[in-house]
């Protein structure tokens, strides 16, 4: 009865369909192979990249619960536990953009709430086609939206992130979102199910069409038909999940549950078999009792859902009412749908009568794994070639003034404000917020407590592109320099992989290569990865996005009150390099802007020297020696002075750049020195007084640091080997840097 | 004194509200239930941010009809101080305690920002520990904050002084620029005729500590206070 056809349709190989059967002992009926598709899907089984996952470092101290979880936790002191993870959102995000970053803005709430956290804050990572591309605009407008409009009708915080435009992201988009919550680190709750006869409840909005095949789809490459795919989109309700949030966390507060998980991906078919495999239990329900928004819904398709806003709770014996109580203040009904067996098996029942009858682990533990076969792509051997120094110069006559390409950088929409965006999210909500979206690592404060915590998501997918490896790990530095920047010391990170379709060589390549590069640096840095999420076939019409992992890194404040920003304070003020610029330009947006060439290898990283110059940051912050600190990536060091004098009213800065290549000692080039995107370096700015104190620590630290300039007047002025080589009004600056998104709207559009 | 933040399902600000009067001002605040009828002993009243109900309807529409808000009505009747912010104020609208309506923005999109409004009267509950005519810097949040009436009520509320806030620039001119979402004659906030209810879109809760980049909100707070601690609601006068 189940023919090629159905078997392609629930994205089944025939060897899966073999293994089922072997499962089962049987041919399985159509609800169950509908249960295995899901559970078995690339989405939910990780059964491509699960034997390269293991490799990470997930353990140190602060860890209080690392992958496998709903979300990982850290211990942040005072007996507290920050909860946070980061997930993708892609597929749905280009069918409706809208409804897709929307429901991924709930779904990763629910995944921190469901530790019993209190979610405080949201970050995004995004990255579209090129802005003046046909359609993006319309996909930005919608994603940004979508984030918008979940995120804060519900009162969470969305206090940073990212955006990034680059061609190969028009058919496939990323978003990426971030959600981070405080708990006390004795109550953290988990998914799990056990105890025979414990009741297992259904609380939320009502199970309907929406969504069927979700976690299929998200493995799965697009064509011209994915826009058929719409109805396989969710629809999201932020109210009812405002309602669950508040209520799930009373009933937290009661101790009468066992355990809790919200019904993401694969709904109640992934949380029934997980929370039962979890606790070495047994869960059967009667899905008649689950409540429907339509009628004559077959099992089948009550199983595979993917509705938002649903949650399973298994409750103690005794408490039921309790429970319901709770619930009901909040107007929501909890159905008691089942309860906990003894038999470790996924039992299904529609008034009574079997539908589906499946051993838990078979869904879970027991999913196929696959060491897929891997190759460099071939790509790489032309890409990685490039030599700066034989670069000719720029086509364009007008991209020959370093004047007239740092205005064209900073009007990069990658690189420009992105105010245009993060004004439409309700960043300071619950009052906790103290820096702001745009200033580098959003940061908010543990109210009850001296404490903060700041946190940053990053990546670079040209990078990737380039070299997986070192492209992760330059993320993962990033990311922790970013949060270092904030004055926080990294305590642990979360990661998420997007990729195109792992079943090529040279994808997952790529996939090894990064996850690398992740474990690699993140042992290194100190940041243990806590959780995260991997999105694979980010494909359309055979054509894979850039290899793009994603990493937020969270870190602690001990005094909130010494938090920095990237910003210049006060004229007058010294202003300091951190680390080395050796005039790397390879994949960097200077390449890309004045040559249009995507090409040569990323920046280099020596992670020693990283980890001492994150360090030194932080003491230089918690020492209050410094009044900011930037980190110096994207468009290079002129970009960032620029960023660094803006938003303060025009305040100016002048510098003096060596261009003195550091290993060999050769001349660079004025664009090299001015925008190559060597890793590992920080502007600071420091109070005169403070200057000797500050060059003693980074000598005693082992970081070099060099006095590049003061600030003052209201012109960015920019010396390299001892010419002015940039000299323009800050304001100037300023203009072409907060007016270009904008822009970009204001056209009429084509 | 005792501030008593009513809870909305959806309200989102009720929190921060309640954590401006408690843990800043350090007074008694209390958190009121929409389905509760008691106000928990209120001095003051506070119609907090959110979106009550969902506003899948319209801002605010759900949320008069909660139970408490009859309590409320009473509340203000009786000449107690009432102040809605962001929702709370469109709540106030449709409960008909103040005049007029929310249109959404006129960029039709959500704003989140760092906004300069001008205290035009100080004869207010809310308002009694301002300068006339100070410019104060609070935070906005809303998509529908587009404040509409016929021209025949704003030319009342201007008679009457209804008009409490108005947005500005940092030197408190008037402008076209400074007007986040199109809102009619520039009104960010009012009073009603006794002057005791007080409705605004900016965030004065988010605006009590300088960690938080204003203190300027204290002010609405610390009038509160005033007016209760001296017993001097102007409101009676």
């Amino acid at each position: 009865m189940i023919d090629p056809q159905v078997l392609e349709r629930h994205g089944l190989k025939r060897d899966e369909y073999d293994r089922i059967v072997t499962c089962l002992g049987r041919e399985p009926n159509l609800t169950e192979l509908g249960i295995f598709s899901v559970m078995w899907s690339e989405h939910c089984s990780y059964k491509s990249s699960r034997v390269h996952l293991k490799t990470l470092p997930t353990e140190g101290p602060q860890v209080l619960q690392g992958p496998g979880e709903n979300a990982g936790a850290v211990d942040i002191g005072g007996g507290l536990a920050a909860i946070f993870k980061i997930e993708s959102h892609n597929h749905p995000s280009f069918i409706e953009p809208y409804q897709g970053a929307a429901t991924g803005v709930g779904g990763i709430i629910r995944d921190i709430f469901t530790m019993g956290a209190r979610p405080i804050a949201l970050l995004n990572s995004l990255r579209f086609g090129s802005l003046d591309a046909p359609g993006t605009r319309r996909v930005l407008e919608g994603v940004v939206a979508g984030i918008a409009g979940y995120g804060n009708s519900i009162g969470i915080p969305t206090v940073g992130g990212e955006i990034v435009f680059e061609p190969c992201y028009a058919g496939n988009p990323l978003v990426n979102v971030f959600c981070l919550g405080i708990a006390p680190a004795a109550d953290i709750i988990k998914g799990v199910a056990s105890g025979v006869g414990n009741a297992v409840y259904y609380v939320g909005a009502k199970t309907g069409r929406d969504g069927i095949h979700g976690a299929t789809m998200a493995s799965a490459e697009f064509d011209d038909q994915s826009a058929e795919k719409r109805p396989a989109v969710q629809v999201g309700d932020p109210f009812m999940e405002k309602l669950l949030l508040e209520a799930c966390l009373e009933v937290m507060k009661s101790d009468a549950l066992i355990g809790i998980q919200d019904m993401g991906a694969a709904g109640l078919t992934c949380s029934t078999s997980e929370m039962g495999s979890r606790g070495g239990a047994g869960v059967e329900i009667d899905v008649a009792l689950v409540p429907q928004r339509e009628t004559g819904m077959t099992p089948y398709e009550i199983m595979l859902s993917e509705s938002q806003e649903r949650m399973l709770l298994v409750v103690k014996r005794g408490r039921e009412s309790e429970v319901e109580r709770i619930f009901d203040k909040w107007d929501l009904h909890a159905v008691r749908i089942g309860e906990v067996t003894a038999d470790g098996r996924l039992r299904v029942k529609d008034r009574g009568t079997t539908v589906a009858d499946i051993p838990n682990r078979a869904l879970t533990d027991e999913a196929p794994l696959y060491r897929r076969p891997m190759s460099e792509p071939e790509y790489l051997k032309d890409a990685r070639k490039l030599d700066v120094g034989a670069l000719a110069p720029a086509p364009s006559p007008r991209l020959r003034d370093a004047n007239a390409v740092l205005v064209r950088l900073l009007a990069s929409p990658t690189i420009a404000t992105k105010r245009w965006a993060y004004r439409q999210y309700d960043h300071m909500v619950r009052t906790n917020t103290i820096n702001l979206p745009g200033l580098g690592a959003g940061v908010v404060r543990v109210k009850g407590t001296e404490r903060a915590l700041a946190m940053s998501v990053d990546g670079n997918g040209r990078y990737c592109y380039l070299d997986p490896r070192r492209g992760a790990m330059l993320a993962v530095a990033e990311a922790a320099r970013n949060v270092a920047c904030a004055g926080a010391r990294p305590l642990g990170a979360t990661n998420c992989l997007n990729f195109g379709n792992p079943e090529r060589p040279a994808i997952m390549w790529q996939f090894a290569q990064a996850v690398e590069g992740i474990g690699a640096a993140c042992r290194a840095l100190g940041v243990p990865i806590t959780g995260g999420n991997v999105s694979l076939y980010n494909e359309t019409d055979g054509n894979a996005i850039y290899p793009t992992p994603v990493i937020g890194v969270v870190g602690l404040l001990e005094h909130a009150d010494r938090v920095i920003s990237g910003r210049f304070k006060e004229s007058g003020d010294v202003v300091v390099l951190l680390g080395d610029g050796r005039g790397e330009l390879g994949g960097s947006e200077y390449l890309k802007l004045v040559y249009d060439q995507v090409r040569g290898l990323p920046p280099a990283l020596d992670l020693d020297r990283e980890r001492a110059i994150e360090r030194l940051v932080v003491e230089l912050a918690e020492a209050r020696l410094i009044r900011s600190a930037d980190d110096c990536s994207d468009g290079g060091i002129a970009v960032t002075v620029a960023e660094c004098c803006f938003d303060s009213g025009g305040m100016g800065v002048e510098i003096s750049i060596d261009t003195t290549e550091i290993s060999s000692d050769q001349p660079l080039n004025d664009a090299a020195a001015l925008f190559g995107e060597s890793a590992s370096r920080v502007v600071l700015s420091v109070a005169a007084g403070n200057i000797t104190r500050v060059l003693e620590l980074a000598a005693a630290a082992g970081v070099p640091a060099r006095v590049i300039g003061q600030t003052g007047g209201n012109r960015l002025r920019i010396a390299t080997g001892g010419r002015m080589t940039i000299d323009m009004a800050t304001d100037d600056a300023e203009r072409a840097w907060s007016a270009s998104i904008d822009s970009y709207f204001a056209k009429k559009i084509a | 004194m005792t501030f008593s933040v009513i809870v909305f399902p959806g309200s989102n600000c009720d929190e921060d509200a309640y954590h401006a009067a408690k843990d800043v001002l350090g007074e008694h605040a209390e958190y009121v239930w929409h389905k509760d009828t008691d106000l928990k002993g209120a001095d003051v009243v506070i119609l907090p941010g959110g979106f009550a109900h969902g506003d899948y309807l319209r801002t605010g529409a759900m949320a008069r009809f909660s139970p408490i808000m009859r309590e409320v009505q009473a509340f203000a009747d009786r000449g107690g101080p009432v102040l809605g912010i962001c929702n709370g104020f469109q709540i106030l609208l449709e409960a008909g305690l103040l005049p007029g309506a929310m249109l959404r923005n006129r960029g039709l999109k959500f704003r989140c920002e760092q906004v300069h409004l001008r205290v035009e009267q100080i004869d207010t509950p809310f308002t009694s520990a301002c300068r006339k005519g100070q410019v104060l810097q609070l935070p906005i949040a809303h998509g529908d904050g587009n404040y509409f009436a016929e021209p025949d009520v704003i030319a009342r509320l201007e008679q009457n002084r209804q008009v409490i806030f108005r947005y500005t620039n940092a030197a408190g001119e008037v402008t076209d620029d400074a007007n986040p979402n199109g809102s009619a004659a520039a009104i960010a906030g009012l009073c009603n005729e006794a002057r005791n209810v007080v409705g605004l879109m900016p965030h004065p809760e988010r605006a009590c500590e300088s960690i938080l980049g204003s203190a300027d909100g204290l002010l609405i707070f610390e009038s509160a206070v005033q007016s209760v601690k001296s017993g001097a609601l102007v409101a009676r006068a």
